[in-house]
């Protein structure tokens, strides 16, 4: 580990903190409704959506209403992506030929975008046309991410409202999460992606003569427009197979900087939002600091892992002062592909700047734990947030049975039914992870996925349900994951990843908006405070330490010992 | 329900003209009226004919080259559609060797390489790329082939190295990424060189 690396961690972090509050305010003022500066220009547009779906952008949706109108949109959305994928060939903007896409890596992808997971079965400049990629997936990673953050502003409103019986409009929420947040901050960040070097053309690719006389085939694109979109809306599913470790989709170390500090920006704020709603921003600021401290233990873990390169290289009379560079871009080097890893997972983006198959056992198993934990370090759009409010809940859950009091949180009571849908919401991951995988380590079809053995192979498929089921995205590439088998399971666990949780979710939301609010008295345990804090960490790690422990033992930790001991697989 | 269905269908289909086809191509427009080279791939020409990207890595094999990192990258077997082949730096289809710190295929290979280029060697020339196609090496990895570069090229030892100090370009705004070494442009460096 190096002083610049540090100071670059360090930088990372202050910006964050330095846009939470500002891009909170914003937030909050478009989400309510409020004028902003940009709806001189948008308030027509955004008028025009409305008048053209028919929709009533003031007409109030209980959680049921809400849920249903999400739900019908992504069957339609579904349905829309597949036939889109399937038809490629036959449609404009395909200057490659690209062919159609198979009914089960269609019907995977498809799933993977909906649920803004991002999970990539295919190379995207080997796989997709730029129809695909433009009118396709990137309208998904808008959608996917708009969906997260109306998700999560409806749960706040359970917070925020009382004894009501809406939590708002799930149509008005997507159209002002689009138009005013995501839509313009993208077109900004594509102008300076495509500044710093990233291509923004419809060319066919370029077919070049090398200094050396040989051919090279250089793949081109629609990147950065897309690029702009997958890292804002944590989507993380890249243009290019490599995705932001390829040097036209991530060219430069301030690109680097950028597409990081975009995956975790609007979480970030979305903690604010939450403490403006509750009416006290230190309620945000507590939620902020329990990520905090664990995204600084998992950035140390992973940048000291991945620094300390691999023993076994340096016994063969290596140079390792660069650290683990199997994997990795010379411009980012170990420091930088560390922190990424830690912010991609932290997030439920899965964009890659160094391929994680090839990290260190520790190093690797840190991108896991985030993704374990259920993705509520910052977070993805809105997932985060709501994620992370389940564990509030539970953890307030637990410190009112130490007392024996009906607990509450920001003047809520939290009771029987808050707490049951809680549970569901968080043990439905452990069960498509840790089902899925232990069958896919049995079976035949299985076994044949993995590219490297021992405990490393046992890695990839634990790795692989856990993006899936957390809506990550990224991967232990090494896996071949384009068969029916893991395309359909990895489908399924997407899915339950994301609606098993968004139900009872909005559910909890619902009952919460109906209750009356309580006014604080001496008895009522603080939520702003360090303790609290320190209840939710501890909340967040017992629950994942309990549940996944041993697969984790099984995995990185038993390779880990195998790699000091100097075993190979 | 059938209210959802038809807001689902109409709001789909509006956002896909706004998201999917307004947004990418005026981008396309603007970002190719601002920066043109950038917009198009950062290519490089020489003699009129396009010889690479400045971003993009080559396999660069001869010894008078300075050589890039290793890439894992594939092509599908010409032999056999189903099959792939090793395709180092192939742009058309990016990716890493997806090996784990205790693969054995990762232990050898570098053991191989480490007995080829010698005691000491820094660690990102014997190892494989994420995306295989870095353009950049460390600029302790180009100071390695300096000599073998300036021997088969007849030219002094200083001179090269003088190239290679031009072309290390320093940590962005001297804090962000690493100090680094674009191999195409100092190779482009060296035959300008060579030509004077």
């Amino acid at each position: 580990m190096t002083i610049n690396g540090w100071a670059q961690i360090a930088l990372f972090v202050a910006l964050l903190l330095l846009f939470t509050r500002p891009l909170g305010g914003y937030l909050d003022n478009v989400m309510a409704g409020r004028r902003t500066f940009l709806s001189p220009v948008l308030v027509p547009v955004e008028r025009g959506f409305y008048r053209l779906a028919g929709i009533n952008p003031a007409e109030e949706q209980s959680w049921w209403v809400y849920a249903r109108a999400m739900i019908v949109f992504h069957i339609v959305g579904f349905a829309f992506l597949y036939l889109l994928l399937r038809l490629q060939d036959l449609l404009p903007f395909n200057p490659q030929g690209m062919a159609s896409v198979p009914p089960d890596l269609a019907g995977n992808t498809t799933v993977s975008f909906l649920t803004n997971t991002n999970w990539q079965s295919y190379g995207g400049e080997s796989t997709m046309s730029y129809l695909s990629q433009m009118a396709g997936l990137s309208v998904q990673n808008f959608l996917s991410a708009a969906t997260g953050i109306a998700l999560a502003m409806a749960f706040v409103r359970g917070f925020a409202r009382t004894e009501a019986k809406t939590i708002g409009n799930f149509w008005a929420d997507l159209v002002r999460v689009t138009l005013y947040v995501l839509l313009p901050i993208c077109v900004l960040l594509t102008l300076f992606y495509v500044w710093q070097g990233v291509p923004q053309n419809l060319a066919s690719y370029v077919e070049a003569t090398t200094v050396e006389g040989a051919k090279q085939t250089l793949a081109q694109g629609p990147v950065a427009s897309q690029l702009a979109i997958k890292m804002l809306g944590t989507n993380g599913g890249g243009f290019f197979n490599a995705n932001s470790a390829h040097p036209y989709e991530n060219p430069t170390a301030f690109t680097n900087l950028v597409q990081m500090l975009s995956i975790l920006v609007i979480g970030a704020a979305m903690t604010n939002v939450f403490g403006r709603a509750v009416g006290d921003e230190r309620q945000g600021w507590a939620i902020f600091a329990a990520m905090g401290v664990l995204f600084l233990v998992g950035t140390y873990v992973a940048y000291w892992a991945e620094a300390g390169g691999n023993p076994l290289i340096a016994a063969l009379g290596v140079d390792n002062t660069a650290g683990n560079m199997e994997g990795k871009e010379v411009r980012f080097g170990s420091p930088l592909s560390a922190l990424f890893a830690v912010v991609t997972t932290a997030a439920s983006c899965g964009a890659v700047n160094a391929m994680h198959d090839s990290f260190m056992p520790l190093g690797g198993m840190i991108p896991l734990i985030n993704m374990l934990l259920g993705e509520i370090i910052i977070g993805g759009v809105g997932a985060g947030l709501y994620g992370v409010l389940l564990f509030a809940i539970l953890a307030i859950f637990l410190a009112g049975l130490m007392v024996g009091r009906t607990p509450e949180y920001v003047g809520k009571k939290i009771e029987a039914r808050e707490v049951k849908m809680t549970m569901l919401a968080i043990l439905c991951l452990p069960l498509v992870i840790l089902g899925f995988t232990a069958l896919a380590s049995v079976l035949p079809v299985g076994l044949a996925g993995p590219a490297n053995a021992g405990p490393h192979g046992f890695s990839e498929i634990f790795y692989a349900y856990t993006s899936g089921a957390a809506n990550n995205g990224s991967a232990f590439g090494g896996l071949t994951a384009n068969t029916v088998f893991y395309n359909g399971t990895l489908a399924i666990a997407m899915m339950v990843g994301r609606f098993a949780i968004i139900v009872p979710m909005l559910a909890v939301a619902g009952s919460l908006a109906a209750k009356r609010k309580t006014a604080a008295s001496a008895g009522t345990f603080p939520t702003h405070g360090g303790l609290f804090v320190g209840l939710l960490v501890g909340a967040i790690l017992i629950v994942g330490g309990l549940t996944y422990l041993p697969a984790l033992a099984l995995g990185p930790i038993a390779e880990h010992f195998a790699m000091l001991a100097g075993t190979l697989f | 329900m059938l209210r959802h269905f038809r807001a689902s269908i109409v709001m789909l289909l509006s956002m896909t003209v706004l998201l999917g086809l307004a947004y990418p191509l005026a981008m396309v427009g603007l970002t190719g009226a601002i920066f043109p080279s950038q917009a198009k791939g950062s290519l490089i020409e020489r003699d009129g004919k396009v010889i690479g990207s400045s971003l993009i890595g080559q396999n660069f094999i001869g010894e008078g080259y300075f050589h890039g990192r290793l890439s894992a990258t594939l092509d599908t077997d010409p032999a056999d559609a189903t099959k792939t082949v090793s395709a180092p730096y192939n742009a058309a289809n990016s990716s890493g060797s997806n090996l784990g710190p205790t693969s054995k295929a990762l232990i050898d290979r570098v053991k191989e390489d480490a007995d080829k280029l010698g005691k000491g060697v820094p660690v990102d020339l014997v190892t494989t790329s994420g995306s295989g196609l870095d353009p950049h090496l460390s600029p302790a990895s180009a100071a390695w082939q300096v000599a073998r570069v300036a021997k088969a090229r007849n030219m002094p030892e200083a001179d090269v190295q003088r190239l290679v100090a031009q072309h290390t370009e320093g940590r962005m705004y001297g804090l962000l990424g690493e100090p680094r070494v674009n191999v195409l442009q100092l190779n482009l460096a060296l035959d300008a060189q060579a030509k004077r």
